[in-house]
């Protein structure tokens, strides 16, 4: 066993209203200049939708994360280090700016130009690459904003796979939800591994994973490695830049930006232990749809005496285990196990987990099922196909994504109950398998929120 | 370690692997790290907001390095909610974490600047004359004045000098006001909550001038007509905290998640709390996703379904069962137990107005305005009484103003009874019926229905025996159930009313609007009153929005859920909470120096002024109720308005067709009272009122100042006939005029174009109002000023803080206002003295004159009524103007506050003291009044604004619960919540958030424990409401709303407008399939209107410009793609955007978000040729009479309180794919 701490981080998807303040504030601070105009290390997508850049998702299209090679071992799916190299000058798995957008802007002086105009003035944009009048904005990072663009095209979401999709094209039957992205700061980053320059890390003490400006010669391998699409090529610098996971604040006891800024308080961080040595065993399990519970089975109880004392060993501060024992981000994913890591089949063992969000009853659903559970809706009459929640949080799998959404059902019905009738009513929580006080605890994580409990 | 070193260490730099040497641990230099360590480094942080029309009022830290504000983050250091609630931090949103961009971008305005053509003229006329004569000369000169008129909006700006710029504008005033008058200046300036002293230095400087201020929140159609008619309040609503506390929530025509975003996570958190959501809007809306249910009816048919629902709370919880609850609430709080006097009609009988004390022979009831004591019916004495708190009441010294239950008379319990069903005796009394007349969502029936309902009758003081039933009774029978339970409609049959009925208006499925009725009734029973609606502009912003909300607050009201925390109404459209609200308007007004300030309905003057009427197609007469008669009512929109204005209901601007300093001068040289000599002019015939000819040149408004707004751009309905006739600048329009003509308004032939002298707009960004404007003034950002911000939302106030100066020439508004002050006094000299001013002003709500005319009123032009100002006439006052002294006056706080003391929402108190204080701590720097406190700083107007407020000073706040108490006769002192001594200064909001402190000027209060919620004082501690009966009011009984058949709450569908007739569809064919689509506006996610529109952040997280939100039904109709060009268009106007299709949207409505800006990525039109122009091109204001009614206790005018709002969601567009986009484009392509 080496037990290792890191930076874990929850997003509640049931709560999150799509703002993008976290993109935005994050902008601002890390990549509102030259050469990164169309780099969001933090975006946020409409599901269903293709997302940024297009189509990110799909693997098979990109290529990115991890597979099993001969003999079941594992190696990044662009290909092992010779092939990397082999590629290095011309890589065919490289998302272009078309699959991004061309970052534009407007020569707004010229609404206070001296030159009088035979019309009413209006500028035009132009690209920031080229500098040349654009005829027309065809892409943005968020294009496909609230159900924006047709179906047809939207419906091309990687999560679709396996449902019967048309029915929800259908103006009765439209579901929306939203997915903020940043880097997963990954237990078993693709990134690292394809850099030919030896350039990116995954800090000891954090867990943080970061491109060394210094070192990188701008290859892109990371940029095809990292099946989220989290790394992008800084063009007026020539290297790759990510997310920092705001190390700068993180260091000096302070929430990442778009943590703090996260309006719809949705996001949690935490110290999570693990067992490093288990990585490769966890990320090369079998069958895919097995990578969320091997995931599951890394993290350590930061309870349990033997845990504390090998983290003592292996280097880890009272500080960090204090501050793992008390973890959100702990409870929510090993305890109550209402979170799920984005895409555990790209077996990179991701860092940044999500909460499935609830939705209204489908449009065929009887009125009635407005009224079971004591009020609230039941887990069978949801809009959202969860085999679209489980295609993008557990490689498929159902079970773990019903099991937290009763969660959240049960805790309002028990809620309700409990604010209407005074009664404690715990017959409502007996299919969570959780106790009354976990319940009550997930109320104040939850709903109350406060900002020393989220971070 | 250096990399160097590292290369060096090549071979040693691995120290170990795990995870079966999968990962290996290396020792390099992480020295590069300290780059993105310095970029997050700042040298200071400073607490600011955003003054921005959007309720969030968001406390943030503003991050400088090297003397340039770099970026923003929320604060989340707000005080604390108890802990079983959450709490407010972070608050903020996407838009405003992206403001810092304007600080620095292109889009900035440096300098002052001046259209070249004007600047040209004034400077070669400037050369021979002194600067007012200067003015005069380019202004009588048409074809100089047309000159540079006709280049606004082609751009051919100049800078000038902060000098010259003051100079001009100063002379334009001063010439104005005296060729004039001082009325024909008009300013807009909209929500001062959002930075109240930017706002009062405009207002203030306008008003020592006598000029207009213009109303906003009406004209904004974000005022709800249904709050004045329902509680006599503007708007008071819950912060968004005591959502948390409901159990059940229905989010209708609101798109919170979207549009509050700060607040919304109250909302989310509150489904865990076991709350319930059901969200209603047409569209698959953002929030929908947080809902159990969402319903989606047709746009603009909401009324049917909460009709419908209040059709089921009736029948199921008044009816067949009564809650204990529902009853004794209904009893003590609305208007259900009072007597409606039933009239004769053709068939039967309707319900006509509240029975009053003056009705009855009984002497004890011949007191004073016993016209405005309603009657109820004592069911303990089975006869007539007279329940205390009515208007009637309200400006009596009695201490009877309250709701408690006795007798007003004999002081003895009161037992009002709901219904007279033990009466025995019945009449038939008929009810309108609208729903098969309009332009969609219908559902025929016949147009007068006859029910059967429990009536007593009565005998007058005149001998005349009547009818009366009580609301309550009426109500039921108006919601298609009656007094004989045989008669009941089934809820599966069509019979107005019932939820089948309401399902073929709008496609809800009955069972649903079932099951939410019941699911509300339940709740609000189980948890007494929490069951709350949160609804907004998706419900407020067609015409008629009031039938909507009145629908919707009925079921509240029946349920017992206003005034209770977790239930009641939440209304969020528009900022317009400005807490310290007695300590600002005397310095926004200049009440320190005297009034009445002039104010006028902005919805009235952009109507006439804009000519909006000449194209008006809808007449008053086809609105009508089948049982009112035609006969006396105006013939068009525009006389009905002007009857309104006559009456003394609505105010006017300009008001006398006549300068009114001269009126003042002739008086005055005659000796007469110069109020008394206006009046017998105006009576005489040789004095009129502007609005009776707004065509002609001395009834046109000349100068303007849009400050913190986007009028233009934004706000402004009928953008193409601003163009047109306001301003003279290149237009759109392809209407021609109506063929109506009003009767009591001159009409011209040939209609001005070019109204306006001069346009003056003041901004940090060139927005569309900046290019269309004269003159265009660099303000200082919400990072570069101080100033007070409140909202709605939460009971904090926050302060605007210079993080930095005002970066290039801007200056702040309070000093940009003051610099204008100086240049009038200073050049002023030889022209403008000492004045005598009349000024005309409204029978104003919140005094006594809100109870002039009891019984509906007289026009006393076309009645030949009684003369009497203040009566049945505006109200006339002399206010002496001192032109030579407007510096002086501006920086200085006024004597007036020391001699009458303060006055807010009708309570008054001395308020001495306050202004002792300030003049030892802010010492007057003017040299005519050194004795006074000074405003000159904006810091000095916070603080005078802190000190004199209720809710910031403690000991002002008790004189002011002290106040309420004697109208009430109850001590209401304990409301105070203990904080007599407590102060709230800027320093200390400086520092962090601070509640404000409980004043009675707002409907409810708040503590630490518990959140706001409005109404709460009402129904917790008797004070009435300031409405007619001092109750909640179901009924509306002023004639004009019974001609209307809006005495209750009924459907209208959406009206038809006339804008899209099929000849102008195929008139411009352009090959392309064009079909209509309903045109609605609702509020975008990339701006608060249309700031941050051109940020070039949200404009990247948005489609980089203007787009039209289509369904893909209609797009597969029309053969448009995802990001196609398309033209909008009908009479009013041209409009070109790309679509966004998506299946989020239904069937037979176009989106268009409000409100992108013309600035950019806007091409040409391909029907005009001409540049297209914005949301608003296609839109025009209709108005509706009933908001006009005035002098009638809670239906009476005040600043943005009553009045015709700008509805414009009834709007239907030609919509059609682009074959050719022009961009006019002459210049080398390459920009960047």
């Amino acid at each position: 066993m080496k037990i290792r701490a890191q930076i874990g981080k929850v997003l509640n998807l049931d709560k999150c209203i799509g703002c993008h303040t976290c993109s935005v504030t994050c902008k601002q601070v890390w990549t509102n200049r030259d050469g990164v105009e169309y780099a969001w290390f933090n975006n946020v997508e409409s599901k269903p939708g293709v997302g940024f850049p297009q189509q990110w998702e799909n693997q098979e299209l990109w290529h990115g994360g991890w597979q099993l090679g001969k003999g079941e071992s594992l190696r990044p799916k662009i290909g092992g280090k010779w092939r990397i190299l082999s590629k290095i000058f011309a890589n065919p798995n490289l998302p272009q700016l078309d699959d991004y957008y061309e970052p534009f802007d407007f020569d707004y002086a010229a609404l206070q130009n001296e030159k009088s105009e035979q019309v009413v003035t209006s500028v035009r944009p132009y690209s920031r690459i080229t500098g040349q009048v654009m005829d027309k904005i065809e892409k943005g990072p968020n294009w496909e904003e609230s159900l924006g663009t047709e179906f047809k095209q939207r419906s091309r979401d990687y999560n679709f796979r396996n449902i019967e999709k048309e029915i929800y094209g259908q103006f009765e039957n439209s579901f929306l939800m939203f997915l903020p992205r940043l880097c997963e700061h990954c237990l078993n980053p693709t990134c690292v591994a394809s850099c030919p320059s030896g350039s990116i890390y995954k800090r000891e003490e954090d867990g943080i994973v970061l491109v060394d400006q210094e070192k990188c010669r701008g290859w892109r391998m990371c940029v095809s490695g990292c099946p989220y699409k989290k790394i992008y090529y800084n063009w007026h610098t020539g290297k790759s830049e990510k997310c920092v996971f705001c190390y700068p604040r993180i260091e000096s006891g302070q929430p990442t930006v778009c943590s703090e800024t996260c309006v719809g308080r949705i996001r949690y961080l935490g110290v999570m232990l693990y067992d490093a040595d288990k990585i490769e065993t966890a990320a090369a399990t079998k069958n895919p749809e097995d990578a969320y519970q091997e995931q599951l089975d890394l993290f350590l109880n930061p309870h349990d005496p033997a845990v504390i004392e090998q983290a003592r060993r292996d280097g880890i501060s009272e500080a960090w285990i204090e501050a793992a024992q008390r973890s959100p981000v702990y409870r929510m994913i090993k305890e109550w196990k209402i979170a799920f890591p984005l895409h555990p089949e790209y077996r990179t063992l991701p860092m940044v987990w999500y909460i499935p969000p609830l939705s209204p009853i489908q449009e065929a659903a009887s009125a009635g099922s407005l009224e079971t559970l004591n009020g609230i809706p039941d887990i069978n009459s949801l809009r959202i196909p969860v085999q679209y929640l489980a295609n993008m949080l557990t490689a498929g799998d159902e079970v773990p994504v019903k099991a937290a959404l009763n969660c959240l059902l049960a805790l309002r019905a028990y809620m309700r109950r409990f604010q209407i009738e005074n009664v404690r009513d715990t017959t409502l929580l007996q299919t969570t398998g959780l106790s009354e006080q976990q319940i009550q605890d997930m109320y104040r994580l939850l709903a109350i929120a406060n900002y020393e409990d989220r971070f | 370690m250096s990399q160097l070193i590292d290369r060096l260490l090549f071979f040693k730099k691995y120290h170990g692997k795990f995870a079966n040497g999968h990962g290996v641990n290396t020792d390099e230099s992480r020295a590069w790290e300290d780059v993105y360590r310095s970029r997050w480094e700042s040298e200071k942080i400073v607490r600011s907001t955003h003054g921005v029309n959007c309720t969030g009022s968001c406390s943030w830290k503003i991050y400088v390095k090297s003397g340039l504000v770099t970026w923003e983050t929320q604060q989340t250091d707000y005080p604390r909610t108890r802990p079983d609630m959450p709490n407010h931090e972070p608050r903020g949103c996407p838009r405003g974490a992206s403001y810092s961009w304007y600080l620095y971008s292109s889009n900035r305005i440096r300098y002052p600047l001046v259209r070249k053509r004007l600047v040209e003229l004034w400077r070669e006329k400037r050369k021979a004359l002194d600067a007012v004569t200067a003015w005069g000369a380019i202004q009588n000169d048409p074809v100089s004045r047309k000159s540079y008129q006709a280049q606004r909006g082609l751009g051919g700006f100049v800078r000038v000098s902060w000098e010259e710029a003051n100079e001009l504008i100063a002379a334009a005033n001063i010439h104005t006001i005296k060729k004039w008058g001082p009325d024909r200046l008009v300013g807009f300036s909209p929500i001062p909550a959002m930075s109240m002293l930017s706002y009062a230095a405009g207002t203030r400087y306008l008003s020592l001038l006598g000029g207009t201020c213009l109303s906003f929140y009406d004209w904004y159609c974000d005022l709800p007509p249904a709050s004045p008619q329902t509680f006599g309040d503007q708007t008071d609503v819950p912060e968004s905290l005591d959502w948390y506390n409901s159990g059940y929530l229905l989010v209708w025509g609101s798109n919170v998640s979207m549009t509050r975003t700060p607040d919304a996570h109250f909302y989310t958190e509150a489904r865990y709390r076991g709350a319930k959501s059901v969200v209603i809007a047409p569209d698959y809306v953002e929030v929908a996703k947080f809902a159990d249910l969402w319903l989606h009816p047709r746009q603009g048919t909401d009324s049917a379904l909460a009709l419908a629902m209040a059709h089921v709370i009736l029948r199921e919880f008044y009816l067949e069962r009564q809650v204990p609850y529902f009853q004794d609430y209904a009893t003590r709080y609305t208007d259900l137990p009072f007597l409606v006097i039933l009239e004769s009609a053709a068939n039967g009988q309707k319900p006509g107005r509240l029975l009053r004390a003056a009705d009855l022979a009984d002497e004890r009831y011949q007191t004073t305005e016993a016209d405005w004591k309603p009657l109820v019916w004592d069911h303990a004495q089975s006869c007539p009484a007279m329940p205390r708190g009515s208007a009637g009441f309200r400006w009596e010294k009695e201490g009877k103003w309250n709701l408690e239950p006795f007798d007003a008379v004999t002081g003895a319990p009161l037992t009002p009874a709901l219904s007279l069903a033990e009466s025995g005796e019945k009449a038939t009394v008929l009810f309108p019926y609208f729903g098969g007349d309009g332009r969609f969502g219908l559902n025929e029936a016949e147009p007068v229905h006859a029910r059967n309902v429990p009536v007593r009758s009565i005998t007058l003081k005149t001998g005349e025996k009547l009818q009366c039933a009580t609301v309550f009774d009426l109500m039921v029978a108006h919601y298609g159930l009656s007094a004989d339970r045989a008669e009941w409609p089934d809820y599966e049959s069509n019979v107005p009313g019932t939820p089948a009925w309401q399902e073929a208006i709008t496609g809800v499925p009955r069972d649903r609007c079932l099951a939410v009725a019941r699911g509300f009734a339940r709740n609000a029973e189980a948890t007494q009153g929490r069951s709350m609606v949160i609804l907004g502009a998706g419900l407020n912003h067609w015409y008629n929005m009031d039938m909507t909300y009145r629908a919707i607050l009925n079921m509240l009201m029946l349920c017992g859920c206003i005034g209770q925390n977790g239930g009641g109404w939440a209304h969020y459209v528009g900022q317009e909470k400005l807490r310290p609200s007695a300590g600002w308007g005397p310095v926004a007004f200049a009440g320190d120096w005297g009034g009445p300030p002039r104010r006028m309905n902005g919805t009235s003057f952009f109507y006439a002024h804009t000519d909006q009427w000449r194209y008006e197609q809808v007449t008053p007469q086809a609105q009508l109720s089948p049982l009112a008669s035609a006969v006396k009512w105006p013939r068009t929109v525009l006389d009905c308005n002007i009857a309104a204005e006559r009456m003394g209901w609505l105010p006017s601007a300009p008001q006398l067709a006549v300068n009114p300093l001269s009126l003042g001068k002739t008086a005055r040289e005659s000796g007469q009272d110069p109020a008394s000599y206006v009046k017998e002019a105006l009576l005489s015939g040789s004095a009129t009122l502007a609005c009776e000819d707004p065509d002609a040149p001395e009834n046109w408004p000349r100068n303007m100042f849009v400050w913190r707004s986007n009028l233009l751009g934004a706000s402004g309905k009928g953008h193409e006939y601003f163009m047109k006739h306001l301003l003279g600048a290149p237009s759109n329009v392809m209407n021609e005029d109506s063929e109506q003509r009003p009767e009591f308004a001159k009409w011209h032939e040939q209609a001005p174009e070019g109204k306006l002298d001069l346009l003056t707009t003041i901004d940090f960004r060139m927005s569309t109002t900046a290019m269309f404007s004269d003159v265009v003034l660099p303000t200082a950002t919400w990072y570069e000023k101080s100033d007070l911000n409140t909202s709605d939302m939460h009971t904090f106030i926050h302060p605007l803080q210079a993080a930095v100066d005002p970066a290039w020439e801007a200056r702040t508004d309070w000093s940009i206002f003051r610099g204008l002050a100086e240049a009038f006094q200073r050049l002023a000299q030889g022209h403008l003295a000492e004045e005598t001013d009349v000024v005309l002003s409204p029978l104003q709500k919140d005094t006594p004159a809100e109870l002039a005319q009891p019984y509906g009123g007289l026009d006393w032009q076309a009645d030949q009524g009684g003369h009497v100002p203040g009566k049945t006439m505006p109200q006339i006052a002399v206010v002496t103007r001192r032109y030579d002294e407007v510096y002086d006056r501006y920086i200085t706080l006024g004597p007036v506050l020391e001699n009458k003391g303060n006055a807010d929402h009708g309570l008054q108190w001395d308020t001495t003291e306050e202004v002792q204080e300030l003049k030892q701590t802010h010492p007057s720097v003017s040299r005519k009044y050194p004795e006074r406190s000074s405003l000159f700083k904006d810091t000095d107007a916070v603080e005078t604004v802190l000190i004199l407020a209720p809710e910031t000073n403690g000991a002002v706040s008790a004189r002011s619960w002290k106040s309420l108490s004697e109208k009430t006769g109850r001590d209401l002192s304990h409301r105070l919540g203990g904080r007599e001594g407590d102060r709230v200064t800027f320093a200390d909001i400086v520092i962090q958030p601070r509640q404000v402190i409980n004043s009675p000027v707002w409907s409810g209060v708040s503590s630490t424990q518990e959140a706001y919620t409005a109404n709460w004082l009402n129904v917790h501690e008797y004070v009435p409401w300031r409405t007619l009966t001092g109750r909640l009011q179901f009924y509306q009984d002023h004639p004009w709303l019974r001609d209307f058949g809006e005495t209750f709450a009924t459907y209208k569908p959406p009206i038809e407008t006339y804008s899209t007739p099929e000849a102008l569809g195929s008139a411009h064919d352009n090959g392309n399939p064009v079909i209509s689509l309903n045109f609605l506006t609702p509020h975008q996610k990339w701006g608060i209107h249309s700031t941050y529109a051109e940020n070039l952040i949200m404009l990247t997280l948005g489609r980089g410009g203007p787009v039209v939100w289509i369904s893909e039904k209609d797009a597969e109709r029309l053969e448009i793609v995802d990001n196609d060009w398309v033209e909008a268009f009908n009479r009013n106007g041209t409009l070109v955007a790309r679509a966004v299709v998506s299946q989020r949207i239904p069937s037979g409505a176009a989106f268009m978000y409000h409100a992108a800006e013309r600035t950019a990525n806007v091409p040409g039109s391909e029907i005009t040729g001409k540049r297209a122009g914005i949301h608003n091109s296609v839109t025009r204001v209709v108005m509706k009479p009933t908001h006009m009614v005035g002098g009638y206790a809670h239906l009476s005018w005040s600043f943005n309180y009553y009045g015709p709002v700008g509805s414009n969601r009834d709007e239907f567009i030609f919509l059609r794919k682009m074959n050719e986009v022009n961009w006019f484009d002459t210049d080398d392509k390459r920009l960047g």
